[in-house]
């Protein structure tokens, strides 16, 4: 037991990896078998994320090293105290980055054995979706950016095929190909900052170079590199452009992973500022190049997202207008704790409230794609203007996408309202008119999901939609346990902020100790 | 794509093919002591399968090779590669840990340094993946031209 | 300057790849300047691990013990490895634009707008 413990960082990339390679051979021995293996591979990988998250809440920052004997040797004798091999850091923050991906995962999967049923191709689908969800955990859980970018590649090349995968007359294909573009371009700029940081200080390995940052002029340059990559990759406003294509054009499942996906590289970014330039950048000009970012983002988004009458376009405008809020938490929170004038509870606040807004925004908008895909699979369109009276057949699929409507608008007691409250109250402290502005995005959230809910479940029942029927169980229970979150999140935050938004809140800030945790206090 | 080729093309590719081959082996076989390795050598032979493709016609060349094969390539090489870094946990060492590095017996010779003839049998696992990755590379790129290849001549067929 | 030689090299290959990919109004000759990008990145890491009058890591032929260490070559075969497998995904997705859409310019692959 104890082998299988201390490997678990290793096998929450391992597993998925496995399994996704097993898939092709499983689906010869019928649909049945290859949907339980798929099941239980991804359920062995989120409880290994789970447990490795609890881990790490309980006794603090993991180091694993790949391809050594023991778990304690970290740095190899003969490299004159670098970590030369590959290292997954798991500190609070990617404890609670894991957390999100492990219930997302489960759910998607969960929900798109049983939506994927009358589709072909299934081995393939199946394959793609492990290798995501494989990715983005490596993502999450690297402490070494060219390993980064591999994930980051995994991850991209895996979510443009899945984009892609119902062709649609070959419209889902141009985002699919707008999606991969996009990303390889991201991902090349990404490559040509790791080069200049590896040309400076011969490393890797995120602690190791944070530890000997100078801030030259290539640094600068690698850091804005590093900033445009990962703002395209996490759909901030002005690389926003592939969001709404892919995010309408992939099966809703993958939508919703898909958002995971774009918070890992949003994840890095905040890594990036806060840890690999830790103390070294100017945190003012950062935060506030993040804050507009971030307001251009929400205002953008939501006032594309009104006349949209496509659901899953309406609802991936919402994304980036979402997004918008975690990134004006987070840069509120950078440029609040340099400030001298503020007091250091606002940052922590604002910062505190950003990420509570990732989690939130990742188990509420899953839980909307979700709800457009039973309304895909069930109607067979999207288009609001031919949907309407849903309500009458499919009560639960209603009651779900009320909540994750309401949530996304901020109303109480749901968990968007609690996360953007404390984005409120922080960032009212720093400059109200950023505050005025997030409040009327929200209005204008609810506004536009109150339009499509009406269009889409209210009224008389449509001749067309007569005998509309619930959706199947799993997608149901996928939905529920999506639902059941939001709920609970909404009703008691300040223990979920206690448990696990402070420690991660507090491990981004503090720098230094996510640097000694891998050099051990060198 | 559907035409075939002259017959001195044909011939020519036929006679190449094998050298191809051969050579794509020999650089996944020595990956661990020479420049080249799992890719490359994977890549080398798949070129040797599209020498193939382009000289042949399609529907010959699929009555040699089936589809099914070079997925099966693919798969059992993938297979093989996480299957030898994960045997590394039950044996309680760490992921991709190189449990057979200097160990004796199978590719367990330690490295000698200096100007030498490439002793094959060293390296630990690291010939097992490069083997592992040539397999997977040769089934990869050759399934990807096929089904490239296919789509083109074919519009109902494909992916 | 003969050192910069490489960089500048690098620099002019980066730039064409991104002046194809945002002036060109074919969806291969888009991927054309990914790939050409690709290629001016691998450059780039690897005219960083270039060493004078060192020994190159071959255990085979080299002389003594002191080698230059592999890393950016080893980053370079993973991006190019990667490099491969973005360049057929983007290529079988524009066979199947094609298929359906009968062309490759951009200005008419504009289903998805708004």
């Amino acid at each position: 037991m104890d082998i299988l413990f201390d490997n678990l960082p290793g096998l929450l990339i391992a597993i998925p990896l496995l399994g996704a390679f097993l898939t092709p051979l499983l689906s010869r021995a019928g649909d049945s078998i290859r949907n339980a293996w798929v099941l239980i591979v991804t359920g062995l990988s989120s409880v290994c994320g789970l447990l490795v998250a609890s881990q790490v809440l309980e006794t603090g920052t993991i180091v694993y090293t790949f391809g050594v004997n023991t778990v304690s040797n970290i740095i190899p004798p003969d490299s004159g105290g670098i970590p030369i091999r590959i290292i997954f850091t798991i500190d609070p923050m990617n404890a609670f980055m894991l957390i999100i991906a492990a219930i997302v995962g489960f759910c998607i999967t969960l929900f798109s054995v049983s939506s994927m049923e009358r589709l072909s191709g299934k081995d393939g689908f199946f394959t793609l979706v492990l290798l995501l969800i494989a990715g983005v955990y490596g993502m999450i859980a690297t402490g070494d950016l060219f390993n980064f970018f591999v994930f980051l590649e995994i991850s991209s090349l895996a979510g443009a095929a899945l984009v892609a995968y119902r062709i649609d007359k070959g419209v889902a294909a141009e985002a699919g190909l707008k999606y991969a573009a996009l990303s390889t371009i991201g991902g090349m700029l990404f490559l040509v900052g790791v080069g200049l940081l590896f040309a400076q200080y011969n490393s890797l390995n995120m602690a190791v170079i944070a530890d000997r940052m100078q801030l030259t002029g290539l640094d600068i340059i690698a850091f804005v590199l590093f900033f445009t990559a990962l703002a395209m990759k996490c759909g901030a406003v002005p690389m926003h452009f592939w969001t709404p294509d892919s995010y309408a054009m992939a099966p809703s499942a993958i939508t919703a992973f898909l958002v995971v996906s774009s918070q890992a590289s949003l994840y890095a970014l905040f890594r990036v500022c806060f840890t690999l330039y830790g103390g070294q950048i100017n945190p003012l000009t950062v935060g506030w190049v993040i804050i507009i970012l971030g307001i251009l983002s929400m205002f953008i988004g939501v006032t594309m997202a009104i006349p949209q009458k496509d659901v899953k376009r309406l609802m991936a405008y919402h994304a980036v207008s979402q997004t918008g809020y975690m990134l004006l938490g987070v840069g509120v929170g950078l440029a609040a704790l340099s400030s001298t004038c503020l007091s250091q509870s606002i940052g922590v606040m604002a910062l505190k409230g950003g990420l509570f807004h990732i989690m939130n925004h990742a188990i509420y908008k899953g839980l909307l794609f979700l709800t457009a895909g039973v309304i895909m699979y069930r109607c067979g369109t999207r288009n609001l203007n031919q949907l309407g009276g849903l309500g009458h057949n499919m009560k639960w699929t209603m009651v779900f996408f009320m909540i994750g409507a309401l949530a996304i608008a901020g109303i109480p007691p749901f968990n968007g309202f609690a996360s953007k409250l404390m984005i409120y109250e922080s960032t009212f402290l720093f400059n109200p008119l950023l505050a005025v502005i997030a409040m009327v995005v929200s209005i204008l959230t609810l506004a536009s999901f109150v339009k499509v809910f009406h269009s889409m479940f209210m009224g008389p029942k449509l001749p067309e939609y007569e005998n509309v029927k619930e959706a199947p169980t799993p997608m149901l229970i996928a939905m529920g346990i999506l639902a059941i979150l939001v709920v609970l999140f909404g009703i008691f935050p300040q223990q979920v902020v206690d448990a696990l938004v402070a420690p991660a809140a507090s491990a981004l800030i503090d720098y230094q100790g996510y640097i000694s945790a891998v050099l051990g206090g060198a | 794509m559907s035409d075939c080729m002259s017959k001195i093309i044909r011939t020519t590719a036929d006679i190449m093919f094998m050298f191809i081959v051969v050579f794509g082996f020999y650089i996944v076989l020595h990956g661990h002591l020479t420049p080249g390795g799992g890719f490359q050598g994977g890549a080398v032979i798949a070129t040797g399968f599209i020498l193939l493709i382009v000289a042949h016609k399609l529907d010959d060349f699929l009555g040699w090779f089936k589809k099914k094969a070079f997925q099966n390539f693919e798969m059992s090489g993938l297979i093989l590669f996480i299957g030898t870094a994960l045997a590394a946990i039950p044996l309680g060492y760490l992921f991709f840990m190189n449990f057979l590095s200097g160990a004796g017996g199978l590719f367990g010779q330690v490295v000698p340094y200096g100007v030498n003839p490439g002793f094959l049998n060293t390296a630990g696992t690291i010939p097992i993946m490069n083997i592992a990755v040539g397999i997977e590379v040769l089934g990869g790129l050759s399934i990807i031209i096929l089904y490239m290849t296919s789509g083109i001549s074919n519009h109902e067929e494909g992916e | 300057m003969i050192d910069n030689l490489p960089f500048l090299v690098v620099a002019i290959t980066i730039l064409l790849g991104l002046y194809t990919i945002l002036f060109r109004k074919d969806l291969i000759k888009m991927i054309m300047g990914i790939s050409l990008l690709e290629s001016g990145v691998n450059l780039f890491l690897i005219a960083l691990g270039y060493r004078w009058d060192s020994i190159a890591p071959i255990f085979t032929g080299a002389p003594s013990l002191a080698m230059v260490m592999p890393t950016v070559q080893a980053l370079t075969l993973t991006s190019i490895v990667i490099g491969v497998a973005t360049l057929a995904l983007l290529l079988s997705m524009v066979m199947v634009i094609y298929r359906y859409y009968r062309t490759t310019d951009v200005r008419e692959v504009t289903k998805l707008q708004g």
